[in-house]
């Protein structure tokens, strides 16, 4: 049998997503692509691959994911959720793991990840990514289309997801320290582009409040709730693209900000566009979530993506030994009974 | 028409070069041979364009290029406010009309004062411009449909549509390529799919092409279908476009 992981139960939603499809949204086709690509990226610097390998996306509530090869090695980060490593898929009880590492997984043993807290996503790397051929240069799930990642859908209870690797690389696991996944005070915008389809004091409105994410966002759009924004001539505009972050104010005034699996175009006028920079942050904010807006330029904007990319590229820079043994963190395990006395070698 | 154009930025990685604010022949061209210079001289730091109605979004890496000088460069790009784009391509595809699958046809006949045959006659009498791809994978916007035909649409959308479904509202008419919420109105059918699914994906039609409707039975259409659906149905442009090279 070829190497691959199992899926014993999927989650809410769990998708194959990588950094996106881009070039072939002139054929209506979604970029796509992680909610919070620092967070994917770091989990494939925990899991020694290159940054936009495709990973797992794991919304809500995760999957309980069994090895079904000699040896595999996953990773995760984002999201907080309670991991536990289970001698098999069976087992009630297991060792549990933090998050932000990595962890290898002998044949037949399980993850089992819990609901997620805190944050909107958490990503699930493997070590040497999976035998999933790309679509238009992509592997993420495309739900909308069909295509892209495994069957172009979230994954299902008995997918067997095949592996590039059949067993893991001899190495001790890593931890990756330090990495502020805080969404910024206020998220940051680029007025427009139909800043023009609204009044100084519905900009300044949008600018002041405080909103709420509400239920029904998605990975299409994230829906907010609070004082509404008014038109100022009307809310129908002529159909055209929508960039990465527009936030469009439909007629009820209640802004949606478009997040990766966002329609390539559109008709409602855009206020405002939040920057490349504070995107991931936007991608993990949790339904519940308060956040707020304001204006920067963009001299300000490729200021933020330049210290984005910094960060993303001193990743694996951060990464340490994990030293699950050390005398701090095995006592724990056992107050907390989580172990039955034996903490496994290999974490 | 005017020669205006506005470049708005759309966050830091995106600009939009808009040409109008409504839907016009003449701005599409517009957009259409801008897209087409952008997509030909590939200017430093672009990563795709999208052309759309009344304008286009040029994504681009401001680590790159600033967006002054992505602006700068678009207004030595931009085409004459005369220009005539190539024409694209000629298509001439399948839709069964049958009130089978078309539950709309009767009431848009009936707002339009006409009878369902003479609806069909006109939606099918017109060479459709494709203005833009957008919404769904393949999903081609035509215009313009005969001003008789114009309306809004439906109160209620419906929660699903079948793919393949020909619906229209407004000035625009659509086959919209996956099953999908759609608050149009269903005249027909196409056999033809848009959007080419499998490993390899592609859409059928581009901006700029042109599309006519040929009505088919509802026998005829069945037998497409089942074409289209064991990968044996073959679309090819009706004839070579004007001033194409031999």
């Amino acid at each position: 049998m070829t190497p691959a992981l199992r899926v014993v139960a999927p989650g809410m939603l769990t998708t194959v997503q990588d950094l996106g499809r881009t070039g072939f949204q002139h054929l209506g086709v979604a970029v796509g692509g992680a909610l919070d690509p620092v967070s994917l990226q770091a989990a494939n610097a925990l899991a020694g691959n290159p940054p936009g390998t495709g990973a797992l996306e794991v919304a809500y509530m995760g999957p309980t994911l069994v090895a079904e090869a000699d040896d595999v090695r996953l990773a995760f980060a984002g999201a907080d959720a309670a991991i536990a490593l289970l001698d098999d898929e069976d087992a009630a009880d297991g060792v549990r793991l933090d998050g932000m590492r990595s962890v290898r997984l002998r044949r037949g043993e399980a993850v089992r990840i819990g609901s997620l807290v805190g944050a909107n996503v958490l990503y699930v790397a493997v070590e040497g990514g999976f035998a999933i051929a790309p679509v238009l240069g992509s592997v993420s799930t495309y739900i909308r289309g069909g295509f892209g990642g495994w069957h172009g859908r979230a994954l299902m209870a008995g997918d067997r997801l095949p592996l590039v690797r059949e067993s893991a690389r001899a190495r001790e696991e890593w931890r990756l320290d330090g990495l502020d996944l805080r969404p910024p005070p206020r998220i940051r915008v680029i007025a427009g582009p139909q800043d023009d389809y609204f009044s100084d004091r519905a900009i300044a409105t949008f600018c002041a409040s405080d909103y709420t994410v509400c239920a029904g966002s998605d990975r299409m759009g994230m829906r907010l709730g609070g004082p509404p924004i008014a038109h100022l001539r009307g809310f129908n505009i002529t159909s055209d693209a929508i960039a990465p972050g527009a936030v469009q104010i439909p007629g009820n005034g209640q802004p949606i900000v478009l997040l990766a699996d966002r329609q390539t175009t559109g008709g409602y006028p855009k206020i405002a566009t939040v920057i490349s920079a504070d995107l991931p942050a936007l991608g993990r904010l949790p339904i519940g979530a308060r956040i707020g807006f304001t204006p920067i330029t963009l001299e300000a904007a490729a200021a933020a993506r330049r210290a984005l990319l910094a960060e993303i590229a001193g990743l694996p820079a951060r990464i340490v030994p994990l030293r699950v043994c050390g005398a701090d963190i095995a006592p724990r395990l056992m107050d907390r009974n989580l172990i039955s006395g034996v903490v496994n070698a290999y974490g | 028409m005017t020669s205006e154009y506005r470049i708005l930025p759309a966050g830091d990685t995106a600009l939009v070069v808009e040409f109008g604010e409504q839907i016009d022949r003449a701005v599409s061209g517009r957009v259409l041979a801008l897209a087409r210079r952008l997509d030909e001289s590939r200017p430093a730091g672009v990563v795709e364009t999208v052309p759309t109605f009344r304008s286009l979004m040029v994504c681009f890496d401001p680590l790159a290029v600033s967006a002054d000088a992505l602006a700068a460069r678009i207004a030595d790009l931009m085409p004459p406010a005369q220009s005539v784009e190539k024409p694209g391509r000629v298509w001439r595809l399948p839709a069964c009309y049958d009130a089978h699958v078309a539950p709309d046809l009767e009431a848009v006949a009936a707002a339009a004062g006409l009878s369902p045959r003479d609806v069909v006659e006109r939606h099918s009498a017109t060479a459709y411009h494709v203005y833009m791809l957008g919404f769904l994978p393949g999903q081609a916007y035509l215009g313009d449909v005969p001003a008789e035909l114009a309306m809004p649409r439906r109160p209620t959308p419906r929660p699903r549509i079948r793919a393949g479904s020909l619906a229209m509202t407004s000035t625009m008419t659509c086959i919209f390529p996956l099953e999908t919420p759609c608050g149009w109105h269903i005249v027909g059918r196409s056999p033809v799919p848009l959007w080419q699914g499998g490993p390899r994906p592609q859409a059928l039609l581009r901006p700029g092409d042109t599309v006519r409707f040929a009505p088919v039975s509802l026998r005829e259409y069945e037998r497409l279908a089942a074409r289209a659906a064991d990968g044996t149905l073959e679309i090819r442009p009706a004839e070579a476009p004007l001033g194409a090279a031999a």
